[in-house]
């Protein structure tokens, strides 16, 4: 094999193909110009948006279009904030006539105190937005059988989140993104938890093809510092899968030859 | 003569023989960078000039904001 570090590594969700790894949020940040310049050190090509009602006393107000043009940037439009499948469906519904296009981010929250999905909701929405022509990528649990039957049901890809949204605790359960990954034909990408750039590296370590994260790099003393440092953690994790890292050994396997010792 | 609406949650008062892109534009917004919810129906969007908003109409204008 000559498969060097140049070799070029794509990834393609729903006819799609991208480089960059890395899908960035657009919440939480000081100002829209902050938001925009971690995006640009960030590498990602598509963004994560939410769907809300225009301020309707204050229209002159900034607007997230203004500063990340949806037209060099992939917008990818989430259901935040929703916890049914109704209230998700019609999102993303809106999202589909206000941006013109059909790849979104579902996620159907159980309840408020975790923001963990509610599985059974969420297949029944992936089911709905399928027929109806849209490419979901999905937030789900980290379970194996869960990931398979948003597949069944239409998920373009499936995102497992690796700890909480917002909790910065990075993967708590390498086992089980590891046999979503295994058994998928779908991408995956670990959406949600991830902390500092290491978290990174492992989802990527595990063989996912990609991470999604937004607070990890919004709510970080320097934002767009942290935006470059999960560019390069989620680069060096993709690297280091595909080099095939070394097996683990219960003791100490020397470096310098034993022969020749004075 | 005006009409009753619901904007987004708030009534609304409206001159009367509006469409739903006149509105739009009255209040300060691009019509290309929102989507229209009428009644639960979604308005597409190269018809946002042609609906005339009627009394009663409960109308849902949404655009993309930062989200995770």
């Amino acid at each position: 094999m000559t498969d060097t570090h140049d070799t070029p590594d794509t990834w393609t969700v729903a006819g799609q193909t991208f480089t960059s790894r890395l899908i960035v949020g657009t919440g939480k940040y000081k100002d829209f110009a902050q938001n925009a310049a971690a995006v640009e050190a960030s590498g990602a090509e598509i963004v994560t948006v939410a769907v809300r009602r225009v301020n309707v006393s204050d229209p002159k107000a900034p607007m997230l279009t203004d500063f990340i043009d949806p037209k060099k940037i992939v917008y990818l439009p989430n259901t935040a904030g929703c916890f049914t499948t109704d209230d998700a469906v019609r999102t993303l519904r809106l999202a589909r006539e206000a941006g013109g296009w059909d790849l979104v981010k579902l996620e159907v929250l159980g309840e408020a105190k975790t923001l963990y999905p509610d599985m059974r909701e969420t297949l029944k929405a992936t089911e709905i937005l399928a027929k109806d022509g849209f490419k979901p990528m999905v937030y789900c649990t980290d379970d194996p059988i869960a990931a398979k039957q948003l597949e069944e049901a239409g998920a373009v890809a499936v995102m497992p989140l690796g700890a909480p949204i917002g909790s910065g605790l990075g993967i708590q359960n390498r086992v089980t993104i590891r046999l979503i990954v295994e058994n998928a034909k779908v991408p995956v990408l670990v959406d949600a938890g991830v902390g500092t750039a290491s978290d990174a590296g492992v989802a990527m370590e595990l063989g996912c093809d990609g991470v999604l994260m937004n607070t990890a790099i919004a709510e970080a003393k320097n934002p767009v510092m942290m935006a470059r440092a999960m560019r390069l953690a989620v680069e060096s994790g993709r690297l280091s899968y595909r080099a095939g890292r070394m097996g683990r050994r219960m003791y100490a396997d020397p470096s310098s030859p034993l022969a020749g010792l004075i | 003569m005006s009409i009753s609406i619901t904007l987004n949650g708030e009534p609304r008062t409206i001159d009367d023989g509006l469409t739903i892109a006149a509105l739009a534009e009255q209040i300060g917004l691009n019509p290309a960078k929102i989507a229209v919810e009428r009644n639960l129906e979604i308005v597409p969007r190269s018809i946002l000039a042609e609906v005339l908003l009627t009394d009663g109409d409960t109308l849902e204008i949404v655009h993309f904001v930062g989200g995770g």
